[in-house]
């Protein structure tokens, strides 16, 4: 057993076992709670993969700013009643059993297909390469994204605004 | 035999963080299906594309993928903040309109 | 100096304008003043920073073309792999032409704070005006065809933006309307060739074109497709540079205000077409070039002709403008690289002060017809004027220096330009053959004369119609005077040449030398080398005779309208038909309208009458048979289908009902069943 075994086991019982919890825990806090640690743990593999900028931008992304909106969200519908932060859980047996199907036709699929491996590089200047690529071979998508997100914070803005415009 | 399989056990490869990426693939959809509460499906949401990026991630690292995968997974990224930031302003107009954000309340569409 | 430097300072002065666009298109009407000291503050300083340019790039790298470039996007087809570049490219040919553009914009913003003082769409005219002065730098300074093409476009909308500034009137927003669609036509031609040098090429870079060229490539493998190449993308310059046949937009965009027409219709935009000849010049071969030089000289008569007979002051600097482009376009056909691009400058500099002093003139008109409370006459019209010279000298001195430029006078800036054109012609001819394109340089340079004595005579010299009017007309502010000055001294030789009778020893010769022709030896004009022997043969002779057709226009005018020895009416009637002719724009627009417009509303009509006539007898006549065929069938549907039909929807209500307990209206559940074929689907196939 090496280092990067033990690190990768542990972290793969933190990332499952808490979106386990995340998939069955009933208070929603508690939920998004442990959506974070799932996240961390894959942040946490994406270092082990060589990945280093990814993981930062996982980190400052999701844990920073998408896990912060969902937790808005939760606060502003639920409007502070306790009772309603418990939430239903619905089709349980069937779902359970779709679900497991899926991950053993992945299982079957992922070992199955003989994947072109090569010898693993560890690299260590990654986020110059990334820099270059992204301004071009990635140049097209980068400012398509680009205007993706100017479109979706507009239209965030507009319904959430909208919204209020109606109610009063 | 046993052994072949200790040794496979031991040393994490490409086919291990897949099936981490396939287990989570597979909450995710469960969360998906199974609850009530919007935000909890979009919770499902960031789930499942959360293991499509660690795929990304993984075989850019295990085969000749090289770079492009982590640019992908940046852009996966950048669209689910986008995604995030839409589906909440539509689950708050949900909300200001229905006065609940379960799904199976929310039925217009039934037949 | 860095040659990369150059770069930089060129993207900056690229951006000032445009910067001064963005901010007083959103925040121009909150700043103070409407923020005309802002887009006139950007300018002078792009003007600066390109002076600079100009000046090191002489001084220091006077040979080097400095190129830089970005991979914009990267196609990979069934071609093979082609790039979009996104670059710019300074030379001397784009130092002398940003130099001319900043310049001439940067005396308009100063003259348009006194002539749109008041207006209620004050900051976005300045606005404008800086989107304007942006793309003309775009054009100038880009590497490729495709991005000149978008500076190409952008510059046609602003110009729609100016010229239909006062967008109450009718008649501006018909002129506008008008001469975007006129550009358009040139425009299809342009993209045309645009394409047909991309798809053999898969590149819209020059450079990398005419090496192609160069190197024994052709489109299609033809010279015959690449003298159809040039000859469309030539006509992208025929509409923006108001070349016959599509020059009738420019004489209507005078709607537009008179700084405006100074910058656009008389020293850049239509300066464009011109340079874009200059800069394709390398792949047009010698038919291609016979095209332009013939396109040029008939448009330059065309418009003499016209200019001699207009009355409005404006209409008649239009023309004027139309003819000294086709002066160019032929001097650039014939092969007179250099003298046609040094025209381009220097009328930049006198036709852009011809106009800002027509400008100055109309504003005192304007001013004193409000005094007088006279809403009825024409300010425009040179039969009002008369007599201005006492009551505008400044004006009048840098009026009457603009129009000794224009007319070929020695000593004078328009002088050394059209001399060398005029040989350069001359040489044309009689190692061509070709004695027309002389014959027509020569009359227009004649004409030139004529027609602007003519508008200065009936302007400032003799009797005003009316004498309490005259009386209210005074100077123009100093904003508007002090532009005219610095044009009025630009107007002159030494600035372009110590030697006022040889342009060939000025800085402009020295640093534009006509680029090498790279199309096959074949399908070359006249050789460089050839050519500038028989230019300095011809030269003396040339000289002479323009001096003396300067000077016999000059003196016609005066004897008409100053001396009065001959009277203009009667010469007038002893033309006749010639003059009828020119005085109504010898039927151009007239004849357009009649084709185009009336002619797709006859079609329209026809298809029209078509349709009442043939197609609706026949629907009528099929419908009798079609009652008598329907009542049969009454009877049958009555009876026999309607049960069935019932019966159908009978069962589709049935299943309807039964599948609609499907459709729970829960989006999980449809996405379970998604979930559930997509396993099923799995399992079946693999």
């Amino acid at each position: 057993m090496n280092l990067f075994a033990i690190i990768f086991y542990l972290f793969a019982i933190v990332t499952i076992g808490s979106a386990v919890i995340m998939v069955f825990s009933k208070n929603i806090v508690h939920s998004a709670f442990a959506l974070m640690f799932s996240l961390i743990g894959l942040a946490v593999f994406y270092v082990l993969l060589y990945a280093d900028f990814v993981a930062a931008t996982q980190l400052v992304v999701y844990v920073g700013g998408i896990l912060i909106l969902i937790l808005f969200g939760v606060m502003l519908t639920t409007q502070g009643i306790p009772e309603k932060l418990e939430v239903l859980i619905i089709n349980v047996w069937p779902s359970a059993i779709l679900s497991s199907l899926i991950a053993v036709i992945l299982f079957f699929v992922f070992t199955n297909t003989e994947w072109n491996l090569i010898q693993v590089v560890e690299r260590t200047e990654v986020v110059p390469e990334l820099g270059m690529l992204l301004i071009s071979k990635f140049l097209l998508p980068f400012q398509a994204i680009g205007v993706l997100l100017l479109i979706a914070i507009i239209g965030a803005m507009l319904m959430s605004t909208q919204s209020k415009r109606l109610n009063n | 035999m046993e052994n072949q399989f200790i040794y496979w056990l031991a040393n994490p490869g490409l086919n291990h963080f897949l099936m981490v990426s396939a287990l989570l693939f597979a909450l995710g959809l469960m969360a998906v299906i199974t609850r009530r509460n919007v935000i909890m499906v979009l919770m499902g949401v960031e789930l499942i594309l959360n293991s499509a990026n660690l795929n990304f991630v993984a075989f850019s690292h295990y085969t000749s993928l090289s770079l492009e995968g982590h640019m992908i997974a940046l852009f996966v990224i950048i669209i689910a903040s986008a995604e995030a930031a839409v589906a909440l302003a539509i689950i708050l107009n949900i909300y200001n309109r229905f006065r609940t954000i379960n799904v199976d309340e929310i039925s217009n569409l039934k037949g | 100096m860095e040659l990369q430097l150059y770069i930089q300072l060129a993207l900056i002065t690229l951006a000032l304008p445009f910067a001064g666009f963005l901010i007083l298109i959103f925040t121009g009407k909150r700043l103070p003043r409407n923020g005309d000291w802002l887009a006139t503050g950007l300018i002078s300083l792009a003007f600066l920073l390109s002076l600079f340019i100009l000046i090191a790039k002489l001084v220091w790298h006077h040979n080097e073309t400095i190129t830089s470039s970005l991979n914009w996007i990267t196609l990979n087809d069934l071609m093979g792999p082609s790039s979009i570049e996104f670059g710019i490219t300074v030379d001397n040919l784009s130092a002398i032409l940003l130099v001319v553009v900043t310049m001439i914009s940067m005396l308009v913003h100063f003259f348009s704070i006194g002539y749109m003082k008041g207006d209620i769409r004050y900051s976005r005219y300045f606005a404008c005006l800086g989107l304007f002065s942006f793309s003309m730098l775009g054009i100038v300074l880009t590497n490729n065809l495709l991005l000149m093409y978008i500076f190409w476009e952008l510059v046609g909308i602003s110009s729609y933006l100016l010229i239909g500034h006062w967008y109450e009137k009718k008649t501006a927003t018909n002129a506008a309307s008008k001469a975007f669609v006129v550009n358009r036509v040139g425009d299809a031609g342009m993209f045309v060739g645009i394409m047909i040098l991309f798809t053999s090429f898969s590149t819209f870079t020059f450079e990398t074109i005419f090496d192609a060229i160069s190197n024994g490539e052709l489109p299609f493998e033809s010279t015959g497709w690449l003298t159809a190449a040039g000859i469309l993308i030539f006509c992208g310059a025929i509409g923006k540079s108001a070349q016959f046949p599509l020059h009738v937009w420019l004489p209507d965009a005078m709607e537009g205000p008179t700084p405006v027409s100074a910058l656009i219709h008389a020293a850049t935009m239509v300066a464009a077409g011109v340079y874009l000849v200059a800069r394709v010049f390398p792949l047009l071969t010698a038919d291609a070039l016979l095209v332009i030089a013939y396109i040029g000289a008939v448009t330059s008569v065309i418009a003499a002709t016209i200019a001699a007979t207009q009355m409005d002051i404006k209409k008649v600097l239009a023309y004027s403008t139309i003819s000294q482009l086709g002066f160019m376009i032929m001097a650039l056909g014939v092969g007179a690289y250099a003298a046609g691009f040094m025209h381009l400058v220097t009328h930049a500099a006198f036709k852009a002060g011809l106009f800002l002093a027509a400008g100055s003139i109309i504003f005192a008109m304007h001013k004193a017809l409000h005094k007088t409370n006279d809403h009825h006459t024409d300010a425009q019209d040179i039969r009002n004027m008369g007599g201005l010279k006492r009551k505008m000298p400044v004006t009048y001195w840098t009026f009457l220096i603009f129009t000794l430029a224009i007319s070929g006078i020695p000593f004078t800036s328009g002088f050394l330009s059209k001399d060398e054109i005029l040989a350069g012609t001359l040489a044309f001819g009689i190692m061509s053959g070709h004695y027309l394109l002389p014959v027509a340089a020569f009359l227009v340079a004649g004409l030139t004369a004529f027609y602007m004595f003519r508008a200065l005579i009936l302007t400032f010299h003799g009797e005003h119609a009316n004498a309490t009017r005259l009386e209210g007309v005074e100077e123009s502010p100093k904003v508007m005077i002090i532009p005219l000055i610095i044009l009025a001294s630009l107007s002159v030789y030494i600035f372009y040449s110590f030697n006022p009778f040889g342009a060939a020893s000025g800085w402009i010769f020295q640093a534009i030398e006509r680029p090498l022709s790279i199309v096959p030896v074949a399908m070359q004009p006249i050789s460089n080398l050839l050519f500038h022997n028989v230019v300095s043969m011809v030269h003396s002779i040339a000289m002479g005779l323009s001096i003396l057709f300067a000077f016999s226009g000059i003196i016609f005018a005066l004897l008409v309208y100053k001396w009065k020895k001959i009277d203009a009416d009667r010469l007038a009637n002893s033309m006749g038909m010639l003059y009828k002719g020119a005085f109504h724009k010898w039927y151009f627009d007239k004849v357009y309208y009649k084709v185009f417009v009336d002619g797709i509303l006859g079609f329209v009509k026809g298809l029209h009458k078509f349709d009442d006539k043939v197609i609706d007898g026949f629907v009528n006549s099929t419908a009798g048979v079609a009652i008598h065929l329907s009542n049969i069938s009454k009877w049958i549907d009555e009876h026999i289908v309607n049960e069935l039909v019932t019966l159908t929807a009978w069962i589709a209500g049935y299943a309807g009902e039964q599948l609609g307990r499907l459709q729970t209206g829960k989006v999980q559940t449809y996405l379970a069943f998604m979930v559930f074929g997509f396993i099923v689907l799995f399992i079946l196939f693999i």
